[in-house]
């Protein structure tokens, strides 16, 4: 024992000496401690022990972070801002590639609805005649994510107050689970679950539904063709958001506390009585956060769209009319025969969608990390 | 005082808010009397189809259940059992579409299995071709890879994010959290766009399978990051304070405690992440093309992958190319279930064991 710790205030005392100062205090004190005595029949000889001991410099107790500290948390922080920089980085280079567009194109790019890229006899591109506007996509976009919202939100909710209030044990984990898994099927199977199963279905229901509402504008057929319209494309992306819906409002739902909906009990309500006082009101902005990020999600699908339906290059408010379109699934379309000024414009509009999702989504989480804050 | 305790047997919990047997009869007396209801009806007027049989069903039985109610306690508890109906068929409308993608998925695609599809690749067939011909190998191997070398690139990043936001927790926390929430709603065809304009147009000008790595990776690090912070979190601090108790410095706690305890957490993370973009189409359409050949290379040639497989052999139409697009979605479902299979089983044990 008297020997290690003689080595160890040696030792000590060399660094010190030789003014290696900085790895010493590097080095974890209990390393320092436990190691020195652990390797107890090192090869210290006996003239070791004769050598006059050196008394340690003092040890700078200190806060400052070591060096091997600092570049921990040079390195995190550097993965941690790779969000930033890779958003930064989409947003350029979308930009950049699509600029020429944006300026020759200016407002119309947002609010006409024509998609021509003309050439000139010799091929060249004939930028006067070239006309790219966004309006028929955006709308379609907006048509068939409000479908999604409209039919697939009141399904998750319902199944998500189900699972947390109402299930037993043995239901709830495996609903959990079948919709968790759910989430994370593959779009193509959707799409390609909608084209053969789905379609036939819901081209009977936008019969009936044309038969029975056509006094609703929405409703209405400007020709009899209902297949691959935007009412059977927003039911595809209502089963898409489905689960991450009722996932979000679980959760919210399951946060509620516990000595309220106890004491909504307590004062004799009924479960609906409870939900209605107690839940709806404590998990309200966290669903409508659930919603947008469901929105955000129905906004930029594209395989399972571009699938199922009909994209047609026009404004259609007759959802189910077979016409339709979506800014995600018409890049894919044009991109297969694009020209390099085309696949421009198909720049521009990846990035008007982009900043159309980021802005749906960071919207989303503000709602859903208020959510509960006033609660507690 | 303890022998008499032992000897009085313990009271059973009761629980008097549990279905008794008398209930459980009566509420399946109700369905079936909604059956009944609702086959009638369809037969009597003019109704029909399955819609017809579901809808009438629902209303006899949102009916009956809340007059039942309503005569035995009031308006309140009738109003309350109708409220129960009506969530409970929302869980049924929720789970219909997985049990009929599972279903479908099955019946169409298991015609098309055989073990030629694990031994042989398109080089030397066209999507047309009677299913027994050609295999989707190439597909599988161009997956397997474009998913590797997606996770080498984005799991480092996802865990640093993770470990930023849980260990560091500089004055970047709050912006990071937020922009990785944002950069999860980011869609795949824009992850596609981006690695087009930033690396296709200006460098390799060609088709190659690195580039859809770097797009799945963007896909990838939000479901990563988001993940593992979920499991450091739930890490005790105890552990942290002990590291640096210890005297190790924040560098060695975090790698030697923290990380350690939150291992299976973290491959939980990372399955799920691989999950996420395994089955991602829209990017390698844009950036790895679909070459019917196996292609072991990543930075050059086409790359075929499963997700582009289905994508083709749907477009090529004919009845054989369809069997052949579902028997490679049941063999990418497969494999997408069993990932999360494993995400779970792993998610579900004890974090800091």
């Amino acid at each position: 024992m008297a020997q290690g710790l003689d080595w160890m205030a040696r030792k000590a005392g060399l660094v010190a000496g030789v003014g290696f100062h900085f790895s010493f205090t590097w080095c974890s004190p209990i390393g320092f401690f436990v190691l020195p005595i652990g390797v107890n029949h090192c090869p210290v000889s006996s003239t070791v022990i004769q050598t006059p001991p050196v008394i340690p410099a003092k040890r700078e107790i200190t806060t400052k972070p070591r060096f091997s500290d600092k570049v921990f948390r040079g390195v995190v922080t550097g993965g941690g801002l790779s969000s930033l920089i890779i958003l930064g980085l989409i947003l350029i280079f979308l930009l950049w590639n699509g600029y020429t567009i944006l300026k020759s194109q200016g407002a119309h790019f947002l609010t006409s609805s024509a998609w021509q890229a003309a050439t000139t006899d010799s091929g060249a591109i004939d930028v006067k005649n070239t006309h790219f506007g966004l309006a028929a996509m955006l709308v379609g976009t907006m048509i068939v994510a409000l479908i999604a919202i409209v039919v697939g939100v009141p399904i998750s909710v319902g199944a998500a107050i189900y699972l947390t209030f109402y299930a037993p044990g043995s239901i709830k984990k495996i609903m959990v689970t079948a919709i968790d898994l759910m989430a994370a099927f593959p779009s193509v199977l959707f799409g390609l679950w909608g084209f053969f199963v789905l379609e036939s279905s819901g081209e009977y229901w936008a019969k009936l539904l044309t038969k029975y509402f056509s006094w609703i504008p929405f409703f209405k057929l400007p020709a009899p063709y209902v297949s691959r319209s935007p009412f059977i494309a927003g039911l595809v992306l209502a089963v898409m958001i489905i689960p991450i819906v009722t996932s979000v409002s679980r959760e919210i739902f399951s946060q509620t506390p516990l000595d309220r909906i106890q004491a909504a009990y307590a004062l004799g309500g009924t479960r609906f009585a409870m939900l209605r006082a107690v839940a709806f009101p404590y998990a309200r902005s966290g669903i409508v956060g659930g919603v947008m990020l469901g929105l955000g999600r129905a906004m930029g699908e594209t395989v399972a769209v571009y699938t199922v339906l009909n994209i047609v290059y026009q404004v259609n408010w007759h959802i189910l009319f077979s016409a339709g379109g979506n800014v995600a699934s018409m890049i894919l379309l044009k991109f297969g025969e694009a020209s390099p000024y085309e696949v421009k414009a198909l720049m521009a509009a990846g990035l008007v969608l982009f900043i159309l999702t980021l802005i749906v989504n960071s919207l989303a989480n503000v709602i859903v990390s208020r959510t509960g804050k006033s609660g507690r | 005082m303890t022998t008499l305790d032992s000897q009085v047997a313990a009271p059973k919990p009761r629980k008097p808010w549990a279905a008794s047997p008398v209930d459980r009869v009566k509420t399946a007396g109700v369905i079936l009397a909604a059956a009944i209801i609702s086959v009638a009806i369809v037969a009597a007027t003019p109704l029909k189809g399955k819609l017809a049989y579901a809808a009438v069903f629902f209303v006899a039985y949102l009916v009956l259940d809340f007059v039942i109610s309503y005569r035995k306690a009031g308006r309140a508890a009738g109003v309350d059992s109708a409220f129960r109906a009506l969530v409970t068929s929302g869980v049924l409308l929720a789970i219909t579409p997985i049990v009929s993608i599972l279903v479908t998925v099955w019946v169409r695609g298991y015609h098309g299995l055989h073990w030629t599809l694990f031994t042989k690749d398109m080089h030397s067939n066209a999507y047309t071709d009677p299913v027994n011909q050609g295999g989707l190998l190439h597909a599988i191997i161009g997956t397997f890879l474009l998913v590797i070398f997606a996770m080498v690139i984005a799991v480092p990043i996802g865990i640093l994010t993770a470990i930023y936001l849980t260990e560091i927790r500089g004055r970047f926390t709050r912006p990071i959290s937020f922009l990785v929430q944002a950069m999860s709603g980011v869609p795949s065809i824009v992850a596609g766009l981006f690695i087009y304009a930033a690396i296709l147009l200006p460098f390799t000008k060609t088709l190659n399978g690195i580039q859809g790595s770097l797009a799945l990776a963007i896909l990838m690090i939000p479901t990563v990051a988001r993940t593992s912070e979920e499991v450091l979190k739930l890490i005790p601090s105890d552990l942290r304070e002990a590291g640096v108790a210890l005297g190790g410095t924040q560098w060695r706690s975090v790698a030697m405690v923290v990380v350690p305890a939150a291992k299976s957490g973290l491959i939980t993370a990372m399955i799920l992440g691989v999950a996420r973009v395994a089955g991602e189409t829209a990017p390698l359409l844009l950036l790895t093309g679909g070459s019917g050949t196996k292609n072991f290379n990543m930075f050059s040639q086409s790359m075929g992958s499963l997700p582009n497989y289905i994508w083709q052999c749907f477009g090529a139409g004919t009845a054989e190319s369809i069997t052949r697009a579902w028997a490679g979605i049941l063999v990418l479902l497969v494999i997408v279930v069993l990932l999360f299979a494993a995400a779970r089983t792993l998610g579900n044990r004890k974090v800091g064991k």
